[in-house]
């Protein structure tokens, strides 16, 4: 979700936050993030596209998504969480391989990059 | 003359009832769909998925199904009559359209109960798309309002309540679920059954309060929910209520034309699915069939198929309800399946309680309790899509074996008899899926649920079916598919050999070569071993950072709670005095739980990920280096203490050992591997249960290869005898490379060698007399392998680019994770259960865990 569209100007309500820089991040190698108690796992594709969605693993209760292998199921860009192995979309957050457990999904944050900077639409605004 | 069939409702039964005629007519037929929701027929069982992110396109039905020249889809225009005598129907829009066969899909509504102000905007049902949206958009509206997470109250207990506050909770909203009975799924569900899972729902942060009815619903000035009232007149404030109270079968316009319905409601029909009208048939939730309505999906499937058959002349009949159920609710398993509440005469019951995990599994047998009835499974499932389909069927060994805990059921699919039911929801047999394997050419689960549907709607079944088509590929001698993934064609051993033979060395490459798309989970790791064998470079070298698996990715042993074990090498299992004093200061400074291993030597637990750089340099600086016990890598060579002390050691294990640990260290394979190394015939370092074991004998060492420990053990087979240091040496050489290069992704040697052709045998002719013609290959690798070690920690340590990943957080580099807590034990710590870190007994924050340096 490179929301080039979306302007900070144009969406007061909205609260952007700057996070890091895009050259913090590595193509394909996630980080993680915090922001206050939340902490949000960053992942910069090779199209130059930066995705974010909660770093908190739904299946294991553990905060280790970011340090999922990155990859693609058909079009959708996927992380894998490394502890068991369920496969999330980084578009959506949707889960398209429970490895046979119930679906639950990553909340997804949109994502601004302006001038280098890597900035997260946070709170109720969504 | 062309049949024209009018369907009444686009819901699920309807949208399967146009499939199964469409794709069985022989005959000229048409068919026309008249449905009031203004959509094209959706998944109304994933209707919750709508929550994960899951739009109206995601969730509608094959559209492909409609797309059939004899269908006409109309939507938004709901049927307002029928006229028997004429054989007609008007709509709601005033169109009238004539009949041959008329099919009554109308499903239900959700019941809303009569409570005192049930009808303000804050109250919600769950049956639409439309009632979701607007359950969301109040959720998100209400929130911004108040500047606060939202209370829900969700009035109904059953399946579908538990469902919608787990909904809610996805929506961060707070759900409390109001049941009137004394249990949750009290229909599924007997009272012990209902109090676990009642625990679960509330470890899961669901409130729940049962025996409890509810009076009314109270709005402020503002028109706002603000809270219920409850029979014993307390109040529970919340910011919004859904019912799920049950459904009532929409049965209204076969009443007003006449038709005989159930006293309970619901179009009565026999088991043609003939309505009392011969010209009109019921089929899914209206449908009344002996005396009740059922509000599942699969009865609903059936009753279409039979109805479809009927239609074309056949002689179909319907055999009554499945209610076997599971759950949709993530991280709380529960299923319910044939006879759960042993109303057979004579019923036995064998239960499995575990209060403290949170499990209790019932299965209900026949008087001599050879055949299963039915079972109820709640906080662990694992074993419904083996067992349901054996329902009515002789359950084959010890009934208790299938309550233990998860782990030891395989399921039970090779047995199946080809009538049993595998996929309720879309009623395919095991014999349905066999068939499909044999005429249809199926090889995979996509291939059958594409062919039969079976696992298309719950995915309870998947399992089974992979396990019946993989039984029956290999009964036709065929093997299951060897691609290793949507992007790789190839097996591992053959995409070892096109890497090695192209001489491609990075990930980018290889895919752009002999793949497609950007890879994944599951062939990232096993270039990432393919590589580092044959091209050697450093796991965080560049692109590889971001091949590797779980553990390999910072060199470390992820535990659950995302901390990670450090294991320092010993080889041989030997380490001096010193050593253990900079291990023991390590982790007592970083409050690190200690353990031994199997493979002689210590663990130390809870490292951090931004703690990892610094104990590794004390570790390093006091001339440790990694022990690999993260890598699909050799791990260990166990010894016993061999001719050096022992009275009865005939040669120097713990040298040959240390040796041999020194040569494979950092050797990436496509599973981890164990040696072991026995001074005597007394075999104390157990090295028959390693991939490869060596025994000293008076005329020198005996090699055992394809031994296994743990889940599967096997004992290695004798590959050389009596040989002197440099014979084994090679040998092993050869044998790890020739493993290496052609098993399998995460195959150990010992499944490995008993497929290899000709077995032990055979891997003596290739790596002893070199019929293959490639050991000269095999030991070129490895002397490479041998020259160009170096230690992965030291490494790291040097390089700031990779010492940059260890950071907790890309905007607080060095705060450690918020959430991590612990609790003592046995004078150490361990991570606290979510029930500790609940009540607030977590004594030790992993924050402030205090580091003395
Ligand atoms: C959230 C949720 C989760 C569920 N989970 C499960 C599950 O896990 N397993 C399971 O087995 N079942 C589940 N169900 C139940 C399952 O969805 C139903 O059993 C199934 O949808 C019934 O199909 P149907 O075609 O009979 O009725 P419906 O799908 O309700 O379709 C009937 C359609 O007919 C239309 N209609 C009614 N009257 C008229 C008229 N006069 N003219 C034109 N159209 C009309 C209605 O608007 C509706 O669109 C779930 C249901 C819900 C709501």
């Amino acid at each position: 979700m490179t929301a080039q569209t979306l302007d900070p100007a144009t969406a007061p309500e909205a609260s952007w936050l700057r996070v890091c820089r895009v050259a913090d991040l590595e193509v394909e190698r996630g980080r993680a993030a915090l922001l206050g108690s939340t902490q949000v796992a960053l992942f910069l594709l090779p199209d130059g596209s930066v995705h974010a969605v909660d770093n908190h693993d739904p299946y294991s209760g553990a905060n280790v998504i970011s340090r999922g292998i990155v990859g693609t199921r058909g079009e959708a860009p996927t992380v894998a969480s490394p502890m068991y192995k369920q496969v999330f979309d980084l578009r959506t957050g949707a889960c398209l391989d429970t490895q046979g457990k119930d679906p639950a999904a990553l909340r997804v944050w949109p994502v601004l990059l302006q001038d280098g900077d890597v900035h997260l639409l946070c709170g109720d605004a969504r | 003359m062309t049949a024209r069939i009018v369907v009444v409702g686009a819901g699920m039964v309807a949208h399967r009832f146009a499939d199964s005629l469409v794709s069985r007519a022989e005959q000229d037929i048409s068919l026309t769909i008249l449905g009031e929701e203004s959509r094209r027929p959706y998944d109304r069982v994933g209707l919750t998925r709508f929550f994960d992110g899951a739009g109206a396109e995601d969730l509608e039905l094959d559209p492909a199904v409609l797309e059939d020249p004899r269908i006409r889809l109309v939507t938004g225009d709901p049927v307002a009559q029928i006229d028997r005598a004429a054989r007609t129907v008007r709509t709601a829009s005033g169109a009238e359209l004539g009949y041959d066969h008329l099919v009554l899909a109308t499903g239900s509504s959700a019941a809303r109960p009569p409570v005192r102000g049930a009808e303000h905007p804050g109250c919600f049902v769950y049956r639409t798309l439309d009632d979701v949206e607007q359950l969301k958009a109040h959720v998100e509206r209400r929130a911004s309002q108040l500047g606060r997470p939202v209370r829900g109250v969700v009035i109904g207990g059953g399946l579908l309540g538990l469902e919608a506050a787990g909904a809610l909770q996805g929506l961060d909203a707070e759900p409390t679920v109001i049941q009137s009975s004394d249990r949750l799924m009290s229909a599924q569900l007997d009272l012990p059954a209902g109090a676990v899972l009642r625990r679960l729902i509330e470890q899961r942060g669901i409130a729940v309060r049962t025996r409890t009815r509810t009076t009314s619903v109270l709005a402020g000035e503002d028109g706002e929910v603000h809270g219920v009232v409850f029979d014993d007149d307390t109040v529970l404030e919340t910011d919004l209520v859904v019912f799920t109270v049950g459904v009532r079968p929409r049965d209204e316009l076969a009443r007003a034309a006449g038709l005989v319905c159930a006293p309970r409601g619901g179009v009565e029909i026999d088991p043609s699915c003939r309505t009392s009208d011969p010209d009109i048939s019921a089929i899914g939730e209206v449908a009344s069939f002996e005396g009740m309505c059922v509000g599942l999906v699969a009865p609903g499937y059936a009753m279409a198929e039979v109805a479809a058959d009927r239609i074309l002349g056949g002689g179909a009949t319907f055999a009554g309800y499945d209610l076997s159920t599971k759950l949709k609710l993530s991280g709380v398993d529960v299923a319910s399946f044939g006879d759960a509440f042993a109303t057979t005469p004579g019923a036995l019951d064998v239960v499995y309680t575990d209060p403290v995990s949170g499990v209790h599994k019932k299965l209900v047998l026949s008087d001599d309790a050879k055949t299963l009835l039915g079972g109820m499974l709640v906080g662990d499932a694992s074993a419904y899509g083996a067992l349901r389909p054996l329902v009515g069927g002789a359950l084959g060994g010890d009934p208790a074996a299938y309550l233990m805990p998860a782990g030891g059921v395989e399921a039970p699919t090779a047995e199946l008899p080809d009538e049993a039911v595998v996929c309720s929801c879309a009623s395919v047999t095991a014999g349905t899926i066999r068939g499909a394997v044999h005429e249809e050419g199926c090889t995979d689960v996509a291939g059958i649920k594409a062919c039969t549907k079976a696992g298309a709607t719950c995915g309870s079944c998947v399992f089974a079916i992979k396990g019946l088509v993989g039984a029956e590929l290999a009964k036709m001698g065929r093997s299951v598919s060897t691609a290793l993934c949507e992007h790789f064609e190839m097996s591992r051993a053959q995409l070892f050999d096109a890497v090695r033979v192209s001489g491609l060395t990075t990930f980018s490459s290889v895919i752009e070569r002999f793949g497609r798309g950007r890879g994944c989970d599951v062939c990232k790791p096993v270039l990432a071993s393919i590589l580092a064998v044959l091209v050697r470079g450093h796991v965080l070298d560049g692109e590889n950072a971001t091949l590797q698996d779980t553990n390999d990715h910072v060199m470390a042993n992820m535990q659950k709670d995302g901390t990670y074990s450090v294991v320092p090498r010993m080889a041989g299992g030997e380490v001096t005095p010193e050593g253990l004093i900079v291990i023991g200061e390590i982790a007592r400074d970083y409050g690190l739980y200690t353990k031994l291993t199997g493979g002689q030597r210590i663990d130390m637990f809870g490292a951090r990920l931004e703690q990892l750089p610094e104990i590794w340099r004390r570790l390093v600086d006091a001339g440790f280096e990694s022990g690999q016990a993260y890598g699909k890598s050799l791990r260990t060579v166990k010894s016993c203490v061999g001719s050096t002390w022992c009275r009865y050691g005939v040669l120097d294990s713990v040298g040959m050992a240390v040796n041999l640990e020194l040569r494979y260290r950092g050797l990436r394979a496509p599973h981890k591997l164990k040696l072991g190394v026995s001074g005597c015939a007394r075999e104390c370092a157990e090295a028959r249960g390693k991939d490869a074991g060596i025994i000293a004998t008076a005329q020198g060492w005996n090699l055992y290869v394809g031994g296994n420990g743990g889940a599967t053990p096997r004992h290695a087979e004798l590959l050389v005898e009596g040989v002197d240091d440099e014979t084994l040496i090679r040998t092993i050489d050869r044998f790890f490379m020739y493993y290496i290069r052609t098993a399998d992704k995460l195959q150990r040697t010992a499944p490995w060698l008993e497929a290899l052709e000709g077995g032990i045998d055979g891997l003596r002719e290739v790596i002893l007399e070199d019929s293959l013609g490639i050991c000269a290959d095999l030991d070129a690798l490895m002397a490479q392998h041998v020259d160009s070690y170096q230690d992965e920690w030291a490494a790291t340590l040097a390089d700031p680019a990779k010492l940059a990943r260890f950071q907790s957080f890309v905007n607080a580099p060095s705060t450690p994770d918020p959430d991590l807590a612990y609790v003592p034990e046995r004078g150490q710590v361990r991570p606290a259960s979510i029930d500790e870190r609940r009540s607030g007994d977590v004594l030790i924050a992993g924050t402030t865990l205090e580091v003395r340096r």
